[in-house]
């Protein structure tokens, strides 16, 4: 049976490539180039590096493994970036690490395989799949400081089928002590945090950078007063009290960004609470799933109780506490317990 | 501790020279005794030290009876690409000028990069059209020059696509109108079929790679007309009288050289041996892939090389296909990390990405065997149909 490894050139990649070849996998690993600066460079820092793609090749090397790097930069482009700045331009807060497991790696990647008779796609997700009279379950990793089921809740029966998460069974140290005994160079190498493309400056700069001009507008209390002008809707998310550049002797947030009006809103921190949220773009793992449910909506957030109803394709999920600062864009991911049953882009906030 | 992986040795169909060569066992003879018995540097005075200086001066002497050069016009560097940048920085920055660049976009990295480099120290550059099938207008290129013109630099053959050049007829046409401008070939890929005749070509400034033509790798050579001025690129002691300061690596220029000759000594039957090799490649090929489309068809190629679009069928996916069914073939264009990146080359001759991401070389050299061309038309025709 073969197996594709999707390499990083991060440590838990590299352990998934081992795991699979010690249970006896024919293994081939394989870099996905996502992202290249303006000129065709090769980004220098974040992921995708060089020097990360060097790093899966030499641990490629250490076991033993065919090994390419395939080239997603057109596709990365237009499908991941072009939504991250479609969502920042209409007041939405992306999830692009979502949108690239949706669009690239559990589908173009995954058809690939299949193209070259590959028969599961491996991944470094601290996530674990089971299956259970044919049909697949999706459940958090063991570690719940790495569990990151929340960026897989997109993933159906048809792509659980033929996915392996070999380090969802470990917590981090493990993995390292997995790399140190088998002498794989990334074992010590620090977690990636930032989002690839944006790298260590910060998005709206990048959006810069990708030509988006900012066009000012007015920032509005919740109350009706003008408090002052902003230098762009794109510099602004749900919830974020810095930076705003007015100051009225209290904290205050952003709970409102109009992108048609160019209006931002912001209120004290209680105008944050939202009750109750929209749900679109619903995939389930394997059939819908309605009533009392865990919510979570950031990627290293708590899954929080509620109550999920169904309408037409959409979920509506009541929190069963106030949340705060939700944002259009976000993934919202549920769960039973420790088990994913769906995930959907938050559409409406009330 | 240095191995070149675990595992046996895979024996592939190896189809992929225009990359790299493999060693001519002419070429290792030569080598040989210099891995421990010549290992003085040339540069010095005592008897050890004569024994590599005369080893790299037979070379020297040798490699420009081979192209009809004066041995005092042979630049050792270290390898195809430095001869490039030697040429074009060296000429920009000569006698302390920026002077201008005329090239093409289809041109090797190394001479495009060099130019962007000298672009940003002030030398202006122009880039000549290139037809869809790769081609200069030899009139267009010599109706850019002008006084300031520092290098006009044309290649032989692509790298890429195979396309032969009117290098030729870029001479004869920028000499017409300025007779004291200087042009330079990439003949990098050019030399590996065609013998080179540096005065017939009429070109002033020449690039060799050692192991594109069974040579070892990190060795080749500009060939540099008496009485041009160059700026050096490497300054220290000055040797190649004072074009390019370093100690030799006198093993590799030997090999080089002893490569050269044995080229020189079967180049009749090298190109009929491989341009047949090719041409059963290309017409088993497209026997069994009627949609098959040859990338420059309509243009002079090198006998050495297939450029081929497989409609229908991601090269990057093919090349892993291929990879395991034993034959090793490129998408001829890679950024650093390793990944196929859709070619400058074919995007200056027009094609779009998404055919460009069609497309594969299949290189042929002189380890080519009869038969594998035909051979390897049946498994790239196998592999890819299973791709559709």
């Amino acid at each position: 049976m073969r197996a594709l490894v999707a390499m990083s050139g991060g440590v838990d990649s590299s352990v998934a490539a081992a795991l699979m070849k010690e249970q006896g996998w024919e293994v081939m690993g394989v870099t996905m180039k996502l992202w290249q600066g303006p000129g065709g460079e090769a980004p220098t820092a974040g992921c995708c590096t060089v020097s990360d793609a060097e790093d899966a090749r030499r641990v490629a090397a250490r076991l033993d493994i065919p090994y390419y790097v395939w080239d997603y930069t057109e596709e990365f482009m237009s499908g991941v970036v072009g939504g991250f700045i479609d969502d920042y331009l209409t007041g939405r807060t992306p999830n692009p690490c979502v949108e690239c497991n949706r669009t690239i790696k559990f589908s173009r990647l995954l058809a690939h395989a299949d193209a070259l008779d590959y028969h599961v796609v491996v991944t470094g997700h601290y996530a674990r799949v089971t299956s259970d009279g044919g049909r697949y379950r999706l459940w958090r990793g063991v570690d719940p400081d790495k569990d990151q089921s929340y960026v897989l809740s997109m993933l159906g029966q048809d792509q659980l089928a033929r996915l392996c998460f070999p380090v969802g069974d470990l917590t981090k140290d493990q993995t390292r002590s997995v790399a140190d005994r088998l002498g794989l160079r990334t074992a010590r190498k620090p977690d990636s945090q930032d989002i690839c493309f944006v790298g260590q400056g910060n998005y709206r700069e990048f959006l810069a950078g990708q030509g988006v001009a900012p066009t000012q507008g007015p920032i509005i209390h919740q109350d009706g007063r003008l408090l002052g002008v902003h230098h762009g809707i794109t510099n602004f998310t749900i919830g974020q009290r810095r930076g705003l550049g007015v100051a009225v002797g209290e904290p205050l947030y952003v709970n409102d960004i109009d992108p048609d009006a160019g209006v931002v809103t912001v209120g004290n921190r209680s105008d944050l609470a939202v009750d109750e949220v929209t749900v679109e773009d619903m995939s389930w793992v394997d059939r819908p799933v309605a009533g009392s449910l865990l919510a979570q909506y950031r990627a290293h957030g708590r899954a929080v109780p509620s109550e999920v109803s169904l309408e037409d394709g959409v979920a509506i999920v009541r929190f069963a506490e106030s949340q705060e600062a939700l944002a259009r864009g976000q993934t919202l991911a549920l769960y039973l317990d420790e088990e994913v049953v769906g995930g959907g882009i938050i559409r409406t906030t009330a | 501790m240095f191995g070149p992986g675990r595992g046996t040795i895979p024996t592939m169909l190896y189809l992929d020279h225009a990359a790299s060569s493999p060693l001519r066992p002419e070429a290792w003879a030569a080598m040989e005794p210099f891995r421990l018995d010549v290992y003085g540097n040339p540069s010095g005075s005592h008897a050890i030290s004569r024994r590599a200086k005369n080893a790299l001066e037979d070379c020297r002497d040798l490699v420009a009876s081979l192209i009809n050069a004066d041995p005092k016009e042979i630049v050792f560097t270290g390898g195809g690409s430095e001869a490039d940048n030697l040429a074009i920085k060296g000429r920009a920055f000569a006698e302390g000028r920026r002077g201008a660049i005329i090239t093409s976009p289809t041109e090797h990295d190394a001479v495009l990069m060099s130019a962007e480099h000298c672009s940003s120290f002030g030398s202006v550059v122009t880039y000549a059209k290139v037809t869809a099938d790769g081609l200069v207008d030899p009139a267009e290129v010599a109706s850019h020059v002008a006084a300031d013109t520092a290098v006009v630099s044309i290649m032989m053959g692509n790298n890429e696509t195979g396309v032969r050049l009117p290098v030729e007829e870029v001479v004869a046409g920028v000499k017409a109108a300025h007779p004291a401008a200087i042009v330079h070939t990439d003949a990098v890929q050019g030399y590996v079929s065609e013998r080179v005749d540096v005065d017939a070509l009429g070109v002033d400034l020449l690039s060799l790679a050692a192991h594109k033509f069974g040579g070892p790798k990190g060795v080749g050579l500009l060939y540099v007309r008496s009485g041009t001025p160059l700026a050096p690129l490497v300054h220290g002691g000055g040797q190649e009288l004072g074009r390019r300061s370093g100690t030799h690596n006198v093993m590799a220029v030997v090999g080089m050289a002893a490569a050269m000759a044995a080229l020189e000594e079967e180049r009749d039957a090298f190109r009929t041996r491989v341009m047949g090799e090719r041409d059963a490649f290309e017409s088993t090929l497209n026997e069994l892939m009627p949609d098959l489309v040859v990338t420059g068809a309509g243009a002079p190629r090198m006998v050495q090389t297939s450029h081929v679009r497989i409609p229908r069928v991601r090269n990057e996916m093919l090349l892993v296909r291929l990879d395991r069914a034993g034959l090793a073939a490129s998408a001829a264009s890679a950024c650093q990390s390793g990944a196929a990146t859709v070619s400058h080359v074919l995007e200056a001759m027009g094609m779009s990405p998404a055919l460009a991401r069609e497309c594969l070389r299949f290189s042929f050299g002189w380890s080519t065997a009869e038969g594998e061309g035909a051979r390897a038309a049946r498994l790239v025709a196998g592999e890819a149909g299973a791709l559709r």
